[in-house]
């Protein structure tokens, strides 16, 4: 039996070996378990970026892309067995779209040398390229995503908010944790009072949490939540008749997934942005013509414009502008891992770049370099309009407070580099 | 006809006692050793490592443990996957502040500790029975990830709460930590499978083994001819959680890397290990390895046929192996309820007959 499936399997893995010389991209996705309807339209933006690119332009510099799509299912084995199935096929880049995976990838990728980009997720310190030299997090992080969520309390409430209460409900696991130290930093620079109220996976029963806020009557309520756990806190939020202009959740929280369900209770909810809401945007124009129209859109094809299937996307691009940048370094148009590295270590995007892409102002406009991993850590709000059934951006890109995360980045950074004797330095 | 027990004579209790009577079967098993230590490692990728071979022995080792618990002794648990946090955890702390000590001490060590805890929450099980004992183990598998989620000492204070296995080596061989070969994340899985699969069985058969089967054919019988219930399940929840201790703290070091507790051992991993042993065949060392083989090497290997060959998409392909791995398990368990190593013992009663079976 144990025989019969060895040789199987060896079979299989033979036949899947998968054709060399285009520029493969890896999509750890997950279309199936507890994060599904999240998984599925940043799975579907990153996959029809990519078709995009080959039916209109033939590629990137004149070489075909691949996207290798991998089911992880959110579940951390899965995603070492898809890592270790699609890393022998000169993979990229990784964006595993996963906390736990990434943690998990982060030591493995930086000895096969390979990059991961975690954009808007994973581990925050990788920012520091002098210790994460194959880690990629721009263009924003948590820590800029909890700075970006005080600077538009600060915003609103005109500068001062000495003795505010702030309550954050999160995820209680690595994901959600991260924003818990800047929190406390910002609390003290700022004088805001700070409760945290954990959340535990999947959060479908929040009950407890929500009276001890109605109990304790914050100003305002951040969240740290992913999945399920959204849609409910946005539920008992309208359901507690907590003001939703002051409920900011990250942008994990951020999905019409999560606000969809509250109805009309979810007007007014707020969440943080690193990048453009909608579909307004040239580049949906030729992925209506060269994608769905030609029946190429991935999954079900129904995701495009939402606000997951839009970073999926954005995703792509920058994945793809990076490889331009790789091919302009190196004067070739196969590239492999190690020069994508060197051209997500270059990256530059400008207002010029977006336009070119079809997506004029989506994003802010930031440079990586091998010291900084992490961009320029620029941060905008969203707002729902449950009525029209959209998000409207509120507030420009804002900088975080890069004085509170630098100190922050540089000290969690030293702590891992300790851990595993890594030297800091530029090559 | 090469099957047989005829001829091949046993001169001594030892002998007459063997596990394996049949010498085709002593043979199979001396050549299946020696392909796993001598061959499989020079032919091994990361890939095979990865993804395949050292989570298969990993599980074993837990479906071994929990075969004690439930297959031998009669005893129903859900808290595996609480358990296995508890050999990670364990041995997270240890290599972290004992960095000087080899990682096979601390897995040990880790195991122990497994039983320790393991023992503590087996004390109901001297008052409780069946489905209620697998209610209370269920709350210990709640109750230790919310203690390793809750107190960051466990954690070393990290920011994130995951715990990271820092680099140790084996005879100056790295075994965890990025840089690992896959020979040598195999190998020590290995023998620690090998360890712990003869320690059971030799465990199994002696006395305790047989205390932990009368307990469960019928307990107040067994107490009445003298066993001593109160040992014979401690011992049993003791030694079943220093396997499946040991499998935990492997599963962090060795395979993952990176654990974070809630996700890593959710009551889903209870669930999982709770089916391999189920079929894999109760009461059965070979059924620890056929089950953890299944439920393994099974979802891979369809993913690789459907994804790979058949180039279904994936998410299609990720319903279709629920599907068709659910669909297994329940003709599995209605044609044959006492597992895949029965199966095999049928097997073996055939070829003892063949080819003249009347």
């Amino acid at each position: 039996m144990k025989l019969k499936l060895a040789t199987m399997a060896v079979a299989a893995v033979m036949a899947a070996a998968p054709v060399m010389a285009d520029l493969v991209f890896p999509a750890l996705s997950y279309r199936t378990g507890p994060y599904a309807a999240n998984g599925i339209p940043f799975a579907d933006g990153y996959a029809d970026y990519f078709t995009l690119l080959n039916e209109r332009d033939g590629g990137i510099g004149g070489e075909m892309t691949k996207l290798m799509e991998c089911e992880t299912g959110y579940n951390t084995e899965k995603g070492v067995e898809c890592y270790e199935a699609t890393k022998g096929s000169n993979p990229l880049v990784y964006q595993p779209l996963s906390t736990g995976i990434t943690y998990q990838l982060i030591p493995k990728m930086t000895a096969d040398d390979i990059p991961m980009h975690t954009m808007g997720y994973g581990r925050t310190s990788a920012k520091n390229g002098e210790v994460f030299r194959n880690i990629f997090n721009y263009p924003a992080n948590y820590w800029d995503g909890a700075s970006g969520a005080v600077n538009h309390v600060l915003d609103v409430e005109g500068g001062d908010i000495k003795g505010k209460k702030i309550t954050l409900i999160y995820h209680n696991s690595a994901y959600g944790k991260e924003p818990i130290r800047t929190l406390e930093e910002l609390s003290k620079k700022h004088g805001f009072e700070l409760k945290v109220i954990p959340v535990d996976h999947p959060g479908q029963e929040q009950k407890s949490q929500w009276l001890q806020i109605r109990r304790e009557k914050p100003d305002y309520v951040f969240m740290w939540g992913w999945g399920v756990m959204n849609s409910v806190a946005i539920q008992e939020a309208a359901n507690i008749k907590f003001p939703m202009d002051h409920f900011i959740g990250i942008w994990w929280s951020g999905s019409e997934n999560d606000v969809i369900p509250a109805g009309a209770g979810a007007n007014g909810y707020k969440s943080l942005t690193f990048h453009g809401v909608g579909s307004d945007y040239p580049v949906y124009a030729d992925i209506q013509k060269y994608v769905v129209d030609a029946g190429k859109a991935a999954g079900a094809g129904d995701q495009l414009g939402t606000v997951l299937y839009n970073r999926g996307l954005y995703a792509a691009m920058l994945a793809a502008e990076a490889v331009k940048t790789a091919q302009g370094i190196h004067g070739t148009a196969a590239i492999n891992a190690v020069q994508m590295r060197d051209g997500m270590a270059a990256l530059e995007i400008t207002a010029a770049k977006m336009a070119a892409a079809g997506l004029p102002e989506f994003g802010p406009e930031f440079k990586v370099s091998c010291q900084n991993h992490g961009g320029n850590g620029f941060v905008g709000v969203a707002q729902w309009d449950a009525a029209a059934g959209k998000w409207n951006s509120v507030s420009d890109y804002v900088q975080s407070d890069q004085d509170v995360i630098g100190a922050l980045v540089a000290e969690d950074s030293a702590a891992y580099a300790a851990e595993n004797n890594i030297t800091p330095g530029c090559n | 006809m090469l099957y047989r027990e005829a001829g091949d004579y046993k001169t001594s209790y030892a002998k007459d006692n063997q596990t394996f009577p049949i010498k085709f079967d002593r043979v199979a098993y001396y050549v299946l050793l020696l392909v796993a230590f001598c061959v499989v490692p020079f032919v091994i990728n990361d890939y095979w490592a990865s993804a395949v071979l050292v989570p298969f022995l990993i599980y074993v080792i837990a479906a071994l443990g929990l075969n004690i618990l439930i297959g031998y002794c009669g005893q129903l648990s859900l808290g595996t996957g609480g358990f296995m946090a508890v050999g990670a955890y364990s041995a997270y702390k240890l290599m972290t502040s004992f960095p000087d000590v080899s990682i096979i001490i601390h897995i040990l060590i880790a195991g122990v500790i497994t039983a320790l805890v393991g023992m503590l929450f087996g004390l109901p099980s001297l008052r409780i029975k069946g489905f209620y004992l697998a209610v209370a183990t269920l709350a210990s598998q709640f109750f230790l990830i919310w203690l390793f989620n809750r107190v960051p000492w466990f954690y070393n204070y990290s920011a994130s709460g995951t715990i990271n296995a820092p680099e140790r080596t084996v005879f100056g061989v790295n075994v965890t930590g990025p840089n690992v070969d896959a020979w040598a994340q195999y190998m020590i899985c290995l023998v620690f499978v090998v360890g712990c699969a003869w320690f059971v069985r030799n465990l199994t058969r002696g006395t305790l083994g047989r205390s932990w089967m009368a307990i469960r054919d019928m307990d107040i019988a067994a107490e009445i001819i003298g066993v001593n219930p109160l040992k014979a399940k401690l011992s049993a929840f003791g030694l079943s959680s220093f396997f499946i201790g040991i499998a935990g703290a492997l599963l962090f070091t060795v395979y993952l890397g990176a654990v974070e507790g809630g996700e890593a051992f959710g009551i889903s991993k209870s669930f999982l290990v709770l089916f391999m042993v189920i079929i894999g065949g109760l009461g059965s060392i070979l059924g620890s390895f056929l089950g953890a083989a299944f439920m393994v090497l099974m979802p891979v290997l369809l993913k690789n046929v459907l994804v790979g060959n058949l180039g279904w998409p994936t998410d299609v392909s990720a319903h279709f192996e629920f599907v068709i791995v659910g669909a297994l398990i329940m003709a599995f368990l209605i044609f044959e309820p006492h597992g895949l190593a029965q199966l095999w013992r049928l097997a073996k009663e055939k070829l003892r007959l063949w080819p003249f079976p009347h």
